[in-house]
């Protein structure tokens, strides 16, 4: 079996490209998330712009950017097709079943809330990422910050502006904090599934992994909802 | 001998593998010490003195260990309680006037045979892929040449008590055998004995129950918690590194 | 026709060896031209299929069961026996030869157990190396307990759960000959007619369960490895499709049934709770290793045994054998156990039970040696109580569950009730040393033959015979067989005989179908049971024999008169299987009852009233009984009696005793 075979067809090999997947997401979530939460120094949005300048610009970021998307789009593909293919096994269904009484509601809801997070995705990208790469479907503002170690003037794009103006609107701040619920439950099962699949099961490490895997799916999610929701409210400017 | 109680139960009816099915209500007297089985015989009896055509179900040793049974009651495989097979419950799990679905394991790999009777020969075929350790008789050492820890030994113990009765399968919303498969690759990857197949098993085994038509698992634990031997979710862990090990030294 | 049992000259400890190095050989080339039909696939028949596979044969594996991993077999819990003498207890084979043969009460043929007790080590060897876990020590080493009858501590074990795991070692190699082509498995499929041509067994016809068709399977030597009949009894231990059809029907075409009478009471069941019981569960003999055996000496004492003070209670395994105590042989503990309930010392709602205590133990062996290993100085009983909790859960925990499920009482605070029932059978198709049956090229294995257990089977020895049977004897000995048979080509399945035995078998499924009668098949197989339990179990006498027989006659009549078959005879139809097994066990019942009416003594398992010593022990007659009673078919319910004398040479025939 070759390797692209055992990697999309095999299912365990399945099991294993969600995971990597998985677990690339999660990095990049916490950095995303660290980026983000640079708002929070109340600072007019100057070391987030800062932070989203060197995000643009660093050549490491932008290459591994191509592996984010490519790693975005396997596992919402490959998650989609899995969704699908694990329904077809069983083609007459229970007429009465009691998954609850097994397994966790948001275990076995994993292509709903995939699909919840890819529909917010899609509308985030275009609200923030389209617009910081591509200039489109207007160009940003621009702020001008005085250089700390040199004290020369510096140009950068206000991606912060670009907040405020889009958490303006309250129907925006709902979905993103919609979106934020249906990641945190996403990651609730897909922290630790990540780590069940790729092998790792301890008697010992496992709680840990749990525990954190817990915490993980409780803070970022928090942190991610609560810049449009503090933004909104006007308490960061 | 408890109080009589009165259950109406609706049963799966399936004349055949192709044939469509429906569900049949009826009630039955029955009482609290009375095993979920033994309903079932005395339903049957009734219905054969009604000339009517007895509902057909799996069983053999009725005590929870030749995985024969296997009956999905309310939703859950082998009934409400954990650890048990359906030989194993008895009525007393029930309320009298309790309305009671029972249906057979479905999944796509398990065609029914008969109500709620369904072919498990998939099970065989994975064993037969690999399951097992290619020494034929006449070849072995003294028992004790080999040490085994008493861990070990527990462990590959725990893993071998899987009964082969599907349930796992059956729980699993994707109708998955991970559970199956994987606690017979724990079982003979931890002991000595089980080494030098110890990566071929585990492809053979894992394609062919790809092969059979079962899901890929997403980790969601049902198996685990309706397994009546308790077989941990960790031997699924284990199956995933034998794999992954595995197919990096190419097999 | 006079049974030849083919003992190999020699001195007993040179017979196998001997036979191995002289017996004929069939060259690999010849073998792969050679087919063996297997039906039947436990211990001994995955074991023996998966062997013969190895070695080149082509065999076809049949099993009623939907996998051959679900054959009965799995559900023994206790242990295997094994002579290893790896705890230096002085064991050795001659003494598990002489262990079997004594506890089988003198009725076992030597050279048999002799050879049993030779291959016992290997089967442990084999197992192990199949990976099957047993229980080890700290050190990595086997571990090893006691089992009734004996006094040393050779039963291997993996919880209470060694059958399964025996089990699931010999259906993965079964599986892996399947793999390799080697094996062409039937499951779902029953044997309901043996072949013969030319007094030959040549194969079988076996009834597909799923499609009802009936199947025409040629082979060059059958086996029968389908285990005992104690579903005859309708309530057993036995799992509710064990069946007596495949031996029967051999019976019938020319095998003779050997000691059919002599069946194994279990003294520790969980104990009958009404009447739609559908069948009992063990609990194993193991426990008596830990648990003591009481009645109140009261009688008719209804408090809760908690209450009852230690003066007032009736230690009577302990008080009657002090050197065996709680583990003296199953027909001797389930014996006294009757004798205590019929003389009404019995406990629980149905008077017919007496207790298995844990308490002394947990105490007094877990749990001081528990405290002073944790350095606990002067526990106090509570304490000392919940550590040897912790170590009785530790040994005997899913058993302690499964009485808890079934009883909802819990064994770890209440004493378990227990009371005697239908084990096993010692009785069955007669063999000789090479394990072939009266008819040539006809086969029987483990439970089925009429085995090395004499008159009364010691636990943990039905594994043994069964894999031993089935790895190292059959193996070896159908060579003799075989070697002969190089010159046959696979007859053909349209042969007339095929025909014949398919029109009959299908014939009596009609006949079954169009009763049309008005009673449910499992209403005659109760009271079959009924019958049996009450006139031909634990105790029996020469007139409840004859009132036994007269019953099952009479009750079979009705059968064939009432009964009711629904379905077809082209689709799954479990009750036309019952139909046909239940019919059998009404013939075999009948033979039973005469067997045991023959047999003017009581021995092991088959105790007559009449024949008992002052004290109520067994009383043998060596002169005129220290036979097997070989019964042939003659017709319609008409049997001739053939004794195959057994010479004891190396063993003193004594009373038996376990004082």
């Amino acid at each position: 079996m070759g390797v692209m075979s055992f990697l999309f067809s095999s299912s365990l090999g399945r099991k294993l490209v969600m995971a990597v997947t998985g677990v690339s997401l999660i990095a990049f979530l916490l950095v995303h998330c660290l980026i983000n939460a640079t708002v929070f120094f109340n600072d007019g949005g100057k070391t987030f712009n800062y932070a989203a300048r060197f995000m643009a610009e660093n050549w490491l970021i932008r290459t591994t950017e191509i592996f984010l998307f490519l790693g975005f789009i396997i596992h919402i593909g490959q998650g989609l097709w899995l969704v699908f293919d694990n329904r077809a096994k069983r083609k007459a269904k229970y007429a009465k079943s009691a998954g609850s009484a097994n397994s966790k509601w948001y275990s076995r809801s994993m292509g709903l809330l995939g699909t919840l997070i890819l529909i917010f995705l899609v509308l985030h990208l275009k609200h923030f990422w389209v617009v910081s790469r591509f200039g489109m479907p207007h160009h940003l503002g621009e702020v001008q910050y005085v250089a700390s170690h040199t004290g020369s003037q510096e140009v950068l794009e206000n991606l912060f502006v670009e907040m405020v103006n889009v958490f303006a609107n309250p129907i925006a701040v709902i979905v993103y904090v919609l979106g934020c619920f249906s990641l945190a439950y996403h990651l609730l099962h897909g922290f630790t599934s990540a780590f069940q699949t790729l092998g790792i099961n301890h008697k010992s490490y496992t709680p840990l992994i749990s525990s954190l895997g817990t915490a993980f799916s409780i803070i970022i999610p928090i942190v991610f909802a609560a810049i449009p929701v503090v933004m909104h409210l006007g308490i960061i400017k | 001998m408890g109080q009589s109680m009165r259950i109406n139960l609706q049963v799966w009816r399936q004349r055949n593998e192709k044939a469509q099915g429906q569900f049949e209500t009826y009630n039955v007297e029955t009482n609290p010490d009375m095993s979920f089985l033994e309903m079932f015989d005395v339903l049957n009896e009734q219905l054969i003195e009604e000339g009517k055509e007895p509902v057909a179900f799996d069983h053999d040793c009725r005590e929870g260990i030749c995985g024969m049974c296997s009956m999905v009651i309310n939703g859950r495989p082998h009934g409400p309680k954990q650890g048990i097979t359906t030989c194993q419950l008895h009525m007393r799990s029930f309320q009298n006037g309790d309305t009671i679905v029972v249906e057979p394991w479905r999944a796509n790999a398990f065609p029914v045979v008969k109500d709620l009777s369904v072919n498990r020969s998939a099970f065989d075929r994975i064993i037969s892929a690999g399951g097992f350790v290619s020494v034929n008789t006449g070849n072995a050492v003294d028992a004790n040449s080999v040490l085994i820890s008493k861990e070990v030994a527990d462990e590959a113990f725990e893993a071998a008590t899987c009964i082969g009765c599907g349930a796992c399968v059956s729980a699993c919303k994707n109708a998955s055998a991970m559970l199956f498969v994987g606690a017979k690759v724990s079982q003979l990857s931890m002991l000595p004995q089980g080494q030098p197949e110890r990566e071929t098993r585990v492809v053979a085994m894992v394609n062919q129950m790809d092969a059979e038509g079962f899901g890929a698992c997403t980790n969601t634990g049902a198996c685990a918690a309706e397994c009546p031997k308790q077989i941990p979710l960790s031997v699924i862990a284990n199956l995933n590194r034998e794999f992954y090990k595995a197919k990096l030294n190419g097999k | 026709m006079k049974l030849d049992s083919k003992i190999p000259q020699g001195s007993i400890n040179e017979k196998w060896t001997q036979y191995k190095s002289s017996v004929p050989l069939v060259n690999p080339a010849n073998k792969r031209h050679l087919n063996v039909i297997v039906v039947g696939t436990g211990l001994a028949g995955a074991s023996a299929a998966a062997t013969l596979a190895e070695m080149g044969y082509k065999v076809s594996a049949f099993c009623f069961q939907d996998s051959p991993r679900r054959a009965h077999s799995i559900a023994a819990q206790g242990g295997i026996n094994a002579a290893k003498n790896y705890q230096n207890d002085g064991d050795s084979v001659y003494r598990l030869f002489y262990d079997t043969i004594k506890g089988g009460d003198y009725r076992a043929r030597e050279a048999n157990v002799h050879r049993l007790a030779e291959v016992s080590t290997n089967i442990i060897d084999q197992c192990v190396a199949q990976g099957v876990p047993f229980a080890r020590e700290y050190g990595g080493t086997l571990s090893n307990r006691s089992f009734g009858g004996t006094q040393v501590q050779r039963t291997f074990y993996a919880a209470g759960q060694t059958g399964q795991q025996l089990l699931l070692g010999a259906y993965s190699a079964l599986e892996r000959q399947v793999g390799l082509g080697n094996v062409k498995m039937y499951a779902r499929h029953e044997m309901i007619e043996v072949v013969t041509i030319d007094g030959k067994a040549r194969g079988i016809i076996a009834r597909n369960l799923i499609s009802g068709q009936l199947e025409r399977h040629f082979g060059h030597a059958v086996l029968l490895c389908t285990g005992g009949y104690g579903n005859v009894f309708y309530l057993s231990t036995n799992a509710m499709g064990s069946n007596v059809t495949a031996a029967w029907k051999a019976h019938k075409a020319g095998a003779y049934f050997g000691n059919p009478c002599f069946t194994q009471i279990h003294p520790t069941c969980i104990p009958v709770s009404g009447h739609y019981q559908s069948k009992l569960t063990l609990m194993s003999e193991s426990l008596r290793n830990d648990g003591r055996i009481w009645v109140p000496k009261k009688q008719g004492d209804t408090r809760h045994p908690n209450d009852i003070p230690e003066e007032e209670r009736d230690y009577y395994l302990e008080r009657r054998y002090p050197a065996f105590g709680n583990l003296v042989p199953r027909d001797i503990a389930s014996r006294a156990a009757k004798e205590r309930c019929d003389a009404g010392y019995g406990v629980g709602p149905s008077k017919m039970a007496v207790y298995l205590d844990f308490k002394y133990n947990m105490i007094n062996k877990y749990g001081r040696a528990e405290a002073s290993k944790r350095g606990i100085a002067n526990p106090d009983e509570a304490t000392l109580l919940e550590l040897g909790k912790e170590i009785i859960k530790g040994q005997y925990g899913n058993l302690f569950d499964m009485y808890k499920q079934i009883t909802d009482e819990n064994p770890y605070e209440v004493p378990m009730r227990i009371y005697p029932a239908v084990h096993y059978t010692m009785g069955g198709l007669w063999v000789d040393y090479e394990l072939m049956t009266t008819v040539p090229g006809l086969y029987a294995l483990g439970e089925a033959n009429f085995s090395d257990h004499g008159a009364n089977r010691l636990g943990a020895s039905a594994l043994m015979q069964g894999l031993a049977d089935g790895y190292f004897v059959i193996p070896y000995t159908i060579g003799n067989y075989l070697s002969k048979e190089i010159h046959t080509k696979p007859i053909p399945t349209d042969h007339e005989a095929f025909d014949q035995a398919e029109k009959k078998a299908a014939e009596r499924i009609n006949m079954f179908l169009n009763i049309n009668g008005k009673r449910s098949v499992e209403s005659y197989h109760r009271e079959l049971g009924k019958i049996m339990w009450d006139k031909c179990g634990m105790a029996r006498n020469e007139k409840g024999l004859n009132e036994a027989i007269s019953e099952i006659r009479a009750l079979r009549e009705d059968f064939y008169k009432n009964v009711r078959v629904p379905g077809t005879a082209d689709e799954f139809n479990p009750e036309l299987d019952k139909a046909g097994r239940v019919a059998d066990f009404l013939e075999l019942g009948e033979l039973m009852c005469i067997d045991a009416l023959n047999r003017n003594e009581s021995c092991g398992g088959h105790f007559r009233e009449e024949f008992q010593t002052e004290e109520g022990e067994a009383l043998r007659d060596d002169e005129k009984y220290l036979a097997v009673f070989a019964w042939e078919s003659k017709g319609e319910n008409q049997w001739e009696l053939h004794r195959e004398e057994l010479n004891y040479e190396n063993i003193k025939i004594q009373q038996r005793s376990y004082k």
